[in-house]
């Protein structure tokens, strides 16, 4: 059910997500999602794309250091308090958020759809479902 | 006040010097093959005994030591007495992360403390000054030897140690210190901040400064005596020649008197192992001739330098030594330590990064800079910017365990860092000495 994102190192310096974007934008790559964590001297770009195991090739090739981690993807009411009833079932089942971010719009705008790497993946797709909220996989990403 | 700490040795006639080096030597050689095997083997194999040093013209015929050997033979190899006669060790880092320790008897120590005390002297030192040492204490030879000299000269001896900058300040004002001994980068460092606590060379007690243990120029010491306001004397040691004090500076400033009495020092041509004639420049050899613990013979420094004798306006009559000017190995010296490239490529294969690494030495308000730059493997890398954080402080706490100093540790992207010809820059030293 989980999606595969992708992290990639990134050294802090001028026009190194410029390059890297650069490349998957000349291999007809679309960023479904991104989201870039920063430390002092390097970061981490996160992307979520149509077909991960394709982009990460072409990341290899170019010299990129990439890794593929699960996240639990979601659609969230595109309402006030949409994101807060998502949160109060990963509350409930004791899920550990690592970190959270945004996938651009879809078709439908009264949907809004949030990435999340959370601390026990079944536990927190378990608890999603039986609380009636949608969790996307690899597939319905494409479909979007 | 007197001039010199031992005026029949430090001006004693070249024949004199001769003629005690002479001695000592042949003593030395006995010494050695007796109770030395490792050494002993190394004469054995070039087939000299102790027969064929009659005297110091002989002394080309002995086998080197490198720091080789000093690896291979760690910890007692060259040992030269029983360890019950052993009183005291000091140690330096070695070329492969094997550290070298040296030995001394009561003798070795008196000896080098005699040698540290020459330089106080020669540095206008009496039993009227207060003599700061703001070496490091401890493992380095730094602290404990120019403490001993400083004692042994009947000065006023404040072992401060190194750092806490507000303290020795505040030590040398209080106190009235005239004399400090410290690394020079430290040293341009306490004039930076006294000039920032706005105390100009007036307020300052000191009158003169012995700073080794690291390269520094000539703008360096103009730079020092005018901020602080005070003579400022070079000396010259290393750890398996006992420390600080086998060479030191008199009031000419313009190289370093060796102390023949202990020390002889030949010029070689680092490839082809030859003596070279007074003058040339080569590789600094030095055959230590009383020491007794730790007895190097003709131990090479990888020092590149150039010797001359000549009368000295001082009076001492102690062949000179220049400034050297590099080293025929990799070894750097930061921050007054020993590192070598090698040993930072062990921590790093420790900790499961690749030899992939560019070392950045730098210098930033007078005080040397150490920046690893190492490459990302697909295997330290994770979505978790915690684990990548712990292992960067792990691989940063490895370092420090190894060299002694602390190593700031930049991860860079793969195959990002210089390769000239195929073969990468592994340091690049920013430092303009």
């Amino acid at each position: 059910m989980s999606v595969k994102q992708i992290s990639i190192f990134l050294e802090n310096k001028t026009g190194r997500l410029d390059e890297m974007t650069d490349i998957l934008g000349k291999n007809n790559i679309n960023m479904r999602a991104v989201s870039l964590a920063e430390t002092d001297g390097f970061g981490i770009v996160r992307i979520i794309v149509d077909d991960p195991y394709s982009a990460t090739t072409v990341l290899k090739d170019a010299g990129y250091i990439n890794r593929l981690t699960s996240v639990v993807i979601v659609e969230v009411p595109n309402t006030p308090g949409g994101l807060n009833k998502v949160l109060k079932v990963f509350t409930e089942a004791s899920i550990n958020l690592e970190y959270i971010y945004a996938l651009s719009a879809g078709k439908e705008p009264q949907k809004a759809y949030m990435i999340f790497r959370v601390s026990d993946h079944k536990t927190a797709e378990a608890a999603l479902t039986r609380a009636g909220i949608r969790v996307l996989t690899q597939e319905d990403i494409t479909e979007l | 006040m007197k001039r010199y700490f031992q005026e029949e040795i430090e001006c004693a006639s070249e024949e004199k010097l001769r003629e005690i080096q002479n001695k000592k030597l042949v003593e030395q050689v006995k010494h050695v093959w007796d109770n030395v095997p490792y050494y002993r083997k190394k004469m054995e194999e070039k087939g000299v005994t102790p027969d064929d040093i009659k005297s110091v013209d002989d002394l080309h015929k002995l086998p080197f030591l490198s720091k080789y050997d000093l690896r291979d033979s760690y910890p007692y190899g060259l040992l030269g007495v029983p360890k019950k006669d052993v009183v005291r060790i000091h140690s330096t880092s070695g070329t492969t992360g094997k550290r070298v320790v040296a030995y001394y008897t009561q003798g070795d120590l008196d000896l080098w403390e005699e040698c540290c005390a020459r330089a106080i002297v020669a540095a206008g030192g009496s039993e009227e000054d207060v003599v700061q040492v703001s070496y490091g204490y401890g493992l380095f030879t730094g602290g404990l030897g120019l403490h001993g000299g400083s004692q042994k000269v009947g000065c006023m001896t404040v072992p401060a140690s190194s750092g806490n900058t507000e303290r020795q300040i505040m030590f040398i004002r209080d106190l009235n210190a005239t004399i400090i001994c410290c690394t020079p980068s430290y040293a341009a460092y306490l004039g930076e901040s006294m000039k920032e606590m706005g105390l100009t060379p007036d307020d300052i007690p000191l009158k003169a400064g012995i700073f080794g243990a690291e390269a520094w120029s000539e703008e360096m010491r103009r730079d020092i005596q005018n901020t602080l306001g005070i003579k400022a004397f070079d000396i010259y040691g290393l750890t398996e020649l006992s420390g600080p004090g086998v060479a030191f500076e008199c009031s000419e400033q313009n190289g370093m008197h060796i102390n023949e009495d202990h020390f002889i020092a030949e010029i070689i041509d680092p490839d082809t192992e030859e003596v070279l004639p007074e003058g040339s420049q080569g590789e600094l050899v030095f055959t230590a001739i009383d020491k007794k613990a730790f007895p190097m013979l003709r131990y090479r420094t990888r020092d590149i330098c150039t010797l001359t004798r000549g009368k000295c306006s001082c009076g001492r009559t102690f062949i000179k030594m220049a400034k050297p000017k590099g080293r025929t190995d990799d070894m750097l010296i930061i921050r007054g330590v020993n590192v070598f490239p090698s040993q930072i490529e062990t921590v790093l294969l420790e900790h499961g990064y690749q030899a992939n690494y560019q070392i950045i030495v730098g210098r930033e308000n007078n005080t040397d800079t150490l920046d690893v730059h190492v490459e990302m493997t697909p295997e330290m890398f994770t979505d978790d910017i915690k684990e990548i954080n712990k292992r960067q402080a792990d691989l940063v706490k490895g370092l420090l365990s190894m060299l002694g100093i602390k190593a700031k540790v930049t991860l860079v992207a793969p195959k990002s860092i210089t390769r000239s010809e195929g073969k990468a820059v592994r340091v690049i030293d920013n430092r303009k000495i």
